[in-house]
């Protein structure tokens, strides 16, 4: 049984002797181009918490019930969820301008899309491929946009949204604004040779651009270890002068403070960032994933420990911010959300056969 | 003896060149590797090392001299205990005929290509009868110029028209283009928008779709689309297809352009079309252009355009002249053909460097008794195959021309839209002249051989005709 070295954990709860998250991979960054001394956590007040909380449940739930939907028919083809990712979606756009620094992604989508605001009936209805989706039924699950969220999708080939990404960045330092080109992508998009090319640019030009590698460990079925000669993926950027952070991707906290160092790294115009999210995913690569390839105890034992969304209730209740009743009433909420978009994604209708050939050139 | 300095060929396409500056003068002694002279081809200025060791018995073409065909000679050296009379000087009406090259500086002198080079047939007079274009207004003067002026001029206007046009790709600023195509724009529009790029087509093509994700406008300069096979993934993936898989909301606004297809004498992987590769593709306009009237007409229609715009261009043809309407903001409809002459026995179909042989063919035919109807595409997605069906219908026979290889070519695809929709019309199956269906060949008689003929259309044209 391939079971990868753990790499994630709490700051006190990692259990195989490897340097708790939220350490920084100082060794990445030269000192002169030390970014930040070790990360403080710092703790999120009463209405921080209840944000995160209520954002990673709204995704969670979504994706619960896009699952759902896949196993009666109602969504198709190729349908990848975030569980057990949230934290890190949710902390990045707690650190960012949200409609002015620019997200794109790769396939496994719902989470960014949701996270930036997007409206969950028109995500609902793109997977369900429904005129009323985002890209009017056209684009599926790993096709969405958003202009005024100024979300870039939502791309199917591995590693393309890291240059397209680091365009973005391009954009804002032509324009000579200070926007954030927030790129994410996983750890098997880290080993496609755009990445480095893009690399190499963005610190070249000094582009305002932060990668997000949101290391869950598995690039569909090959784990870390068997796929990368270098782990630590916040080094990756060792050789292009890029400062990276191992990040605690499942605490929120540890992400919101990561990213805002990023963020003013970025903005202060030093050029890009790399931040490794030690995260992981509960569900198969896509849909049809039997996830042969890992334990169902080492997928219990991440769920059980560290839980994005259980740290944050239980800090919630231990300091008496919320009650359960509190916290029920904000599941009832999400759920009456998530429904809301499963009927609505079931009732709007396919697209207008004319919507074949439209939408080829502008 | 004394030995002759011919003029160097210092690139693959060049045919002729400017001798800038003479380094050395008469009577001077010359020892192997001294720089004797300065050289402007049409990519760059070189120095001239001398091979041989001497004394420069005469120079033979005066400094300034444009125009001069590679293999002049240029200066007599002599050796030891020979004198200048001991070189047998060109008479001088020769220099003249140079000189006077050099005055018309036009690019006439194309017709006789290098002979060290196997390039490809070229017609006597590259002249286009662009007047004939009905998107150019009647009483319009013309000024000569070249397709690499003309693109120049082309992306010079859009880039003082548009701020948030710029040009990216490697060696574009500094170096002034490695075919001097941006020749002069670093100067006029600075660092921040003639950009030069680390060698990664893959992602300096990914970088600008982003960018024109955002609401730029790039122009991607690919050295030549042989490199930009690296990039096809961005170009098809993510520039073609984000308008459609995001229901319209987002879309690239951006040109590839680039030198296509073979240059000469170099070799199989820096000798492909691409045209039909492109053309297969939702979502991209593709335009090949023949003359420098339409270079500049479609180069500035293709940076307005909102779409992904693949300008493929042709290394051969830079350096070759034509009419050029002189206008202030000259803009052609992109996706129209232009019928290049009128003819009513057979219809010739072709584009971008396939023109030359069309062209030279369809002199020779006439003189023959053949009058054929010549058109330029110009644009190969969207094809105007309305303007070949009206001259087949007109004509019932057709032949294709063009240097891609010959499975699923445009000529094929020309042949497929014939029989759906002049079927009735045609008097004889449409032939397709093609490059061979091989990798390009190094060697010039084979390179020559892998490459249309003038022989293979008039043979084609004489198969159609059944003459």
């Amino acid at each position: 049984m391939a079971v990868a070295k753990s790499q994630v954990g709490s700051k006190a709860g990692s259990t195989d002797g490897r340097k708790a998250a939220g350490h920084r991979a100082a060794k990445a960054a030269s000192p002169a181009r030390s970014a930040a001394a070790k990360p403080q956590v710092a703790d999120f007040s009463r209405e921080e918490e209840l944000e995160a909380y209520r954002e990673m449940l709204l995704i969670r739930r979504f994706e619960e019930k896009a699952g759902q939907m896949y196993g009666m028919g109602l969504i198709h083809g190729f349908c990848h969820l975030y569980i057990g990712q949230e934290a890190v979606v949710v902390g990045m756009q707690m650190a960012i301008r949200n409609g002015e620094d620019q997200v794109i992604t790769g396939y496994r989508d719902h989470g960014h899309m949701l996270a930036t605001g997007m409206d969950a009936k028109g995500v609902m209805a793109e997977l369900t491929g429904r005129r009323d989706g985002y890209s009017r039924g056209k684009g599926g699950s790993m096709h969405m946009f958003s202009i005024e969220k100024q979300f870039f999708g939502g791309h199917g080939i591995v590693g393309a949204q890291v240059s397209l990404g680091t365009g973005l960045a391009f954009a804002n330092r032509y324009r000579k604004n200070d926007r954030v080109s927030l790129t994410y992508f996983g750890d098997g998009a880290a080993n496609q040779g755009q990445v480095y090319e893009s690399f190499n640019m963005a610190e070249l030009w000094k582009l305002p651009v932060i990668y997000i590698i949101e290391n869950n460990r598995y690039a569909m079925g090959t784990s870390v270890t068997r796929s990368s000669a270098q782990t630590d993926f916040s080094r990756r950027g060792l050789s292009f002068n890029i400062p990276g952070e191992q990040v605690d991707g499942m605490d929120v906290r540890a992400v919101r403070a990561a990213g805002e160092r990023a963020v003013e790294w970025c903005r202060s115009g030093k050029g890009p960032y790399i931040l490794e999210m030690q995260t992981y995913r509960y569900r198969g690569h896509s849909m049809s994933d039997p996830a042969k390839y890992r334990s169902k105890d080492e997928v219990q034992k991440m769920r059980n420990e560290h839980d994005p969304i259980e740290q944050v209730r239980l800090r919630l209740l231990d300091k008496g911010w919320a009650s359960e009743d509190d916290l029920k009433k904000i599941d009832a909420d999400v759920r009456d959300i998530v429904n809301e978009a499963a009927d609505f994604a079931q009732n709007s209708p396919e697209p207008d056969v004319a919507e074949l050939w439209t939408d080829i050139l502008k | 003896m004394p030995i002759e300095i011919l003029m160097p060929a210092l690139s693959p396409t060049m045919e002729e060149g400017k001798l800038s500056k003479w380094l050395k003068k008469e009577g001077d002694s010359v020892k192997s590797g001294d720089v004797i002279a300065e050289i402007e081809t049409d990519k760059a200025t070189m120095e001239v090392e001398a091979i041989d060791e001497g004394t420069v018995g005469k120079l033979l073409v005066p400094e300034g001299t444009e125009n001069v065909k590679v293999n002049t000679p240029i200066a007599v050296l002599l050796a030891d205990g020979e004198d200048a009379s001991a070189a047998s000087a060109p008479p001088a009406k020769d220099e003249q005929g140079i000189a006077e090259a050099a005055k018309n500086g036009s690019g006439e002198a194309n017709s006789a290509p290098a002979a060290s080079a196997a390039a490809p047939v070229l017609p006597a007079s590259v002249k286009a009868d662009v007047a004939s274009d009905p998107d150019i207004p009647a009483g319009t003067e013309f000024v000569t110029m070249t397709v690499r002026e003309a693109l120049r001029d082309a992306m010079a206007e859009e880039m003082r028209r548009d701020g948030d046009v710029f040009v990216i790709g490697e060696e574009v600023a500094e170096y002034q283009g490695a075919y001097k195509i941006t020749q002069g724009l670093l100067q006029e529009f600075g660092a921040d928008r003639v950009i030069d790029t680390p060698i990664t087509e893959h992602g300096f093509a990914g970088l600008a779709t982003g960018a024109a994700l955002a609401g730029l406008k790039p122009i991607v300069e690919f050295m030549t689309f042989n490199f930009a096979m690296q990039a096809i993934d961005q170009i098809i993936n993510s520039a073609a297809k984000t308008l459609y898989m995001s229901g319209g909301q987002l879309g690239a606004s951006i040109v590839f352009r680039g030198p296509n297809g073979a240059a000469a004498r170099v070799g199989a992987q820096h000798s492909q079309d691409y045209s039909a590769w492109y053309s297969h593709v939702p979502g991209l306009k593709v335009v090949a252009p023949y003359t420098a009237a339409d270079a500049k007409g479609l180069l500035k229609a293709a940076i307005r355009d909102p779409n992904p715009v693949i300008f493929l261009e042709n290394e051969i043809l830079y350096g070759h002249s034509f009419e050029v309407p002189k206008l202030d903001d000259f803009v052609l409809p992109i996706g129209k053909a232009r019928i290049h002459k009128a003819g009513k026995d057979v219809t010739l179909v072709s584009f971008g460097i396939g023109m030359t042989y069309t062209v030279k063919a369809a002199e020779q035919l006439a003189a023959e008794g053949i009058d054929a109807e010549v058109i330029d595409l110009r644009t190969l997605r969207p094809l105007d195959i309305d303007t070949v069906v009206a001259s087949v219908m007109k004509t019932g026979r057709c032949v294709t021309v063009e240097e891609g290889w010959p499975q699923n070519s445009i000529g094929s695809e020309i042949a497929s839209q014939l029989m759906e929709k002049a079927f009735d019309y045609l008097d004889a199956p449409v032939l397709k002249v093609t490059g061979k269906d091989v990798p390009m060949p190094y060697a010039a008689n084979l390179e020559k051989l892998a490459l249309p003929s003038v022989a293979e259309v008039i043979a084609a044209v004489k198969a159609v005709t059944y003459r």
